[in-house]
């Protein structure tokens, strides 16, 4: 049993609902007992569907435990073929029907449908909801794509080079805008989108993968699994490079042109990428040496300390992912900053980090926004999970050049701008215009406990000149200071911090 | 043919007239469709997200699985981040396949939960569907744990499982195990009032001002604000529900003496009225006091309604099941805003509490109990009513087809009892109309 007071991750069937409502022409049903359907609310609720998933639930209670619900579960699936008339379905248990071991798949294979039916296993008491999405895509792409390999012309030979962009999904941080973005990218460099999936893919469309060149993984939490098999068995490499920030996005050009031996320059020439002149301009130099801690899945967070450390000048204090899956390659980026990761699905752990760590920016998920608010530091959103505000009305991709561009957009918002930055450290005492006060673009909402209030107490005594003196150090670094000029003083033996230790210290720390 | 084939065949249940104890029973021939299929509605562990913050000193433990914590953090449609007074012991491989004793490892994170939360006084044990399925006996728990960690801790348990509760059922299961805690009112104390069911605090405040300006001494009200004030009960203890879905509360209470006073929910000028007018007749209240302490209120409640009732008179609403507000809250539409309730359907049909809220609906009223979305859906889009109450879920698909909607899950979290609140709950489901006409997108 674990304790858990906020999940970053549902349960495996909903990982399977975001593939299924992604899709047209599909439909899940679920063994579920009442109450699973809450799932329902993540899509037309969070993601603002205009229609339900395409999912049935059996709905079994307490009074039906015993007597049939193998019987339930097959009239389900019959009735969900009658009313929907799907291409393709697949069926499977939540949590509280894997314990009751009816065999959905067996039960719907029994039916003999005259669609393919594919049977999922999904084990709910030891994987997680991106497992779940992965594991369903593979098992759909697995299903409906032909088992052996078909004769295909070199790439480019015949005709245009063609790739399938896999990964986007339905409930995924800006996936919408994100294939809107790479298609642009592909169409630049003359390569043709074979098929997208499973977004807006259809039953017939998983069958036409492996006519495709190659495989671009936009997320490889979705899409890893089903790109190695087309991989294995369809002998279709896979672009991995994942375009998020100018570097990448550039990466991933390179990549994909010397895959298909075009020129990449029609792509990198790309008058919209704005985001390496608005780094290097002037203004933007107050950003150097920002502090920023950074948490979200794999992907984004991978992606995001490059963006932070190469393309904003941040310096990346903290590095950590929630799915364990992609712990490897979250531990091989962190060790490139000097840091250890931090693999954890427990978000009080996250949130002990970053007391600890004070850093003057998170880029994390919802959770991490939370967590930030509480203690005072801002916070941009990197990465599912995802909240209704991550589904903007407007375009906001994540990936490409004009990704590039909202990340810079969206990471630079919650910081004190330039000379605001300088004013508020020099005249701290200003009745109306203190860090107190809050950020002046913020609105005029006082920051609530700062953040210094929320580290751990500490034994040192601080003499009250001293103490004054670093309520004169800006919010955002208060908290580092006193840590730091703590740490100085034991280190030499000092037990009364006084205003010379606290300038001491910092001129230690300076060097 | 609008409903399906069988439809006919379906309406057959009558319901029987029920017992009841203080009013006679109101003649309830009304036909109800039953129905079984897939339902678009939480399950009972949804309650802790209102009934952890009304409990101010309880914390709530769903001992589940990673569906139960998903669900209680989205249900809300946001997290409530505010330090939440509950959690979830997520149950893994090893404490099913046995290699870890549950009881072991429950004990184990009830220690880490209390090490993190020492100003817990009262410990809310919930059990989910999987809990129910291994057949954790979560009583056995609690009773082990209360032993440990009392007497500053009282452990308690019930069930929020899907496979035994509905959405609001599961409030009616957290009460119903709160009073056995609560104290003997002796048998020869005066009588008092106990009100049932949560409500907001102003609500609570001001139906406590009027029962104390008709007379009633002593009010208590169930759930507590906190857990050391849980009301004695007794055989002079009468009661009047807040909410129309707690059966088994009744039950419980029933059980140690205490007398339900049969009423109409108090929603609207009517509603509340005649709720108020229960306990104003089991104190023997002068009618003409009564009627000086209500007509306030009850001014101001019409007042506050006027403006709605220009927006919802005649028009058709159609509700589908959620809370078992539903029936209470068709009759208020209909008696003081004008509305035609099409269809009534509601999780589950308790005949004894809301059989007196039936009598008042239109003849031409549907009733339905349980669900089976898919046909309801072709119910509703037959009939296209101006106004359909569900869930959210159902919500956006319903407005992306025309269908003007009112989440229904906003009925449990805003305060609409009382006089004071009628003219808000009328808002409720005026705002949706009022929007469509504003908006030209």
């Amino acid at each position: 049993m674990k304790l858990s007071v906020w999940t970053y991750e549902g349960p495996p069937h909903v990982g399977a609902m975001r593939i299924a409502t992604a899709m047209t022409g599909v439909h899940y049903v679920l063994h579920a007992p009442q109450g699973d359907t809450y799932a329902d609310l993540l899509f037309t609720m969070i993601e603002r569907r205009d229609r339900r998933p395409p999912v049935t639930y059996t709905t079994f209670q307490a009074r039906d435990l015993g007597g049939d619900t193998a019987e339930l579960f097959k009239r389900a699936v019959s009735d969900a073929y009658d009313r929907f008339a799907p291409q393709a379905m697949i069926v499977g248990a939540s949590c509280t029907a894997e314990l009751i071991q009816d065999d959905p798949a067996g039960l719907a294979k029994a039916l003999g449908l005259p669609i393919p039916v594919i049977p999922l296993d999904l084990p709910s008491y030891q994987k997680k909801e991106h497992w779940g999405a992965s594991e369903t895509f593979y098992q759909l792409v697995r299903g409906l794509a032909p088992s052996e390999r078909q004769p295909r012309p070199a790439p480019g030979e015949t005709s245009a080079p063609s790739c399938n962009i896999l990964g986007p999904t339905a409930l995924g941080f800006r996936h919408r805008d994100d294939v809107i973005e790479i298609k642009g990218l592909l169409k630049r460099l003359g390569v043709r989108v074979n098929v997208t999936a499973p977004l807006d893919a259809t039953p017939d469309d998983l069958r036409r993968l492996p006519e495709a060149d190659f495989n671009v993984v936009l997320y490889p939490e979705i899409a890893e699994a089903a790109a190695a098999w087309l991989e294995r068995v369809h002998g279709q490499p896979a672009v991995r490079t994942v375009p998020i920030g100018l570097g990448a996005t550039r990466d991933f050009i390179a990549e994909v042109a010397a895959l298909c031996g075009v020129d990449p320059a029609p792509a990198l020439n790309d008058s919209r990428a704005r985001m390496g002149w608005w780094s290097r301009s002037v203004d933007s130099t107050y950003l150097t040496g920002k502090r920023v801690f950074i948490f979200g899945d794999a992907t984004h967070a991978i992606a995001a300390a490059r963006v932070a450390s190469e393309e904003m000048g941040f310096e990346v204090v903290g590095l950590g992912a929630y799915n364990r899956e992609f712990a490897r390659e979250v531990r091989a980026a962190a060790s490139t900053y000097g840091l250890t990761a931090l693999i954890t699905d427990d978000y009080l752990e996250v949130e002990r980090a970053i007391a600890e760590l004070q850093p003057e920016l998170v880029l994390g998920t919802q959770m991490e926004r939370h967590i930030a608010k509480r203690l005072s530091i801002g916070c941009a959103v990197i990465s599912a999970p995802v909240h209704v505000q991550d589904f903007p009305a407007r375009y906001a991709p994540q990936m490409g050049f004009e990704g590039a561009n909202v990340l810079f957009d969206t990471w630079i918002h919650p910081l004190a701008m330039g000379l605001e930055e300088h004013l508020l450290a020099m005249f701290r005492e200003d009745f109306e215009f203190n860090d107190a006060a809050g950020l002046s673009h913020l609105g005029a909402a006082p920051a609530s406990a700062p953040a210094e209030a929320k580290a751990a107490p500490s034994a040192m005594v601080w003499a009250s000149e001293a103490e004054k003196e670093l309520t004169k150090i800006p919010f955002f670094v208060r908290g580092k200071a006193r840590r730091n000029t703590e740490n100085f003083a034991a280190k030499h033996g000092i037990a009364l911090i006084e205003l010379e230790t606290l300038y001491d210290a910092r001129s230690h720390f300076s060097r | 043919m609008v409903f399906g084939a069988d439809w006919p065949a379906r309406v057959t249940t009558v319901l029987a007239p029920q017992r009841s104890v203080v009013s006679a029973p109101p003649a309830l021939t009304r036909p109800v469709i039953r129905e079984r299929g897939q339902r678009e509605v939480f399950c009972g562990l949804t309650g802790i997200v209102w009934l952890h913050r009304k409990i101010q000193d309880a914390f709530f433990l769903v001992v589940g699985s990673r569906t139960c914590a998903h669900l209680i953090q989205s249900a809300a449609g946001v997290m409530v981040f505010a330090e939440p007074r509950f959690a979830t012991a997520i149950m893994e491989e090893r404490d099913l396949a046995g290699m870890a004793d549950a009881n072991e490892e429950l004990d184990r994170v009830v220690a880490e939960l209390l090490a993190r939360r020492p100003d817990i006084k009262m410990l809310f044990l919930v059990g989910s569907c999987p809990s129910e399925v291994i057949k954790l006996d979560l009583s056995r728990a609690a009773q082990r744990l209360s032993q440990r960690h009392g007497p500053g801790l009282r452990v308690i348990n019930y069930s929020g499982s899907g496979i035994e509760t509905t959405f609001t059922q599961g409030e009616d299961a957290c009460l119903a195990a709160l009073v056995p805690e609560a104290p003997a009112l002796d048998a020869d104390a005066p009588q008092s009032l106990l009100v049932v069911g949560t409500l907001p605090d102003i609500v609570e405040d001001q139906f406590r001002r009027l029962f104390a300006e008709l007379g009633i001494p002593r009010v208590d009200f169930l759930p507590p604000r906190q857990s050391r004030d849980i009301p004695a009960i007794g055989t002079n203890t009468r009661f009047l529900l807040a909410q129309p879905f707690l059966g088994d509360t009744t039950l419980k209470l029933e059980d140690r003496g205490a007398r339900r006073l049969a009423a109409p929910f108090p929603f609207g000028a009517r509603g509340t009225t005649d709720w108020l007018k229960a306990a104003a007749d089991a104190w023997k209240i002068a009618p003409g006091h009564f009627e000086k302490v209500v007509t306030p209120g009850q001014t101001r409640a019409k007042r506050a309604l006027e403006r709605h009732r220009q927006i919802l008179d005649g028009k058709r609403i159609f509700f589908f099941p959620d809370s078992q507000l539903e029936p209470s809250l068709a009759r208020f539409l209909a008696e003081e805003l004008g509305m035609t309730p099409l269809e009534v359907g509601t999780p589950y049909l308790n005949r004894d509490l809301v059989g007196v809220e039936l009598d008042r609906l239109p003849a031409a009223t549907r009733i339905s109990e349980g669900q089976d979305v898919d046909r309801q859906l072709e119910r509703c889009r037959a009939e296209k009513p101006d106004l359909a109450v569900c869930g959210l879920g159902l919500a956006n698909p319903l407005e992306a087809e025309g269908i003007a909607t009112k989440w229904s899950i906003e009925l449990v979290f805003s305060p609409i009892h009382g006089f004071d609140q009628a003219g808000d709950l009328a808002g409720l489901f005026s705002r949706p109309l009022i929007r469509r006409g504003l908006l030209k997108v």
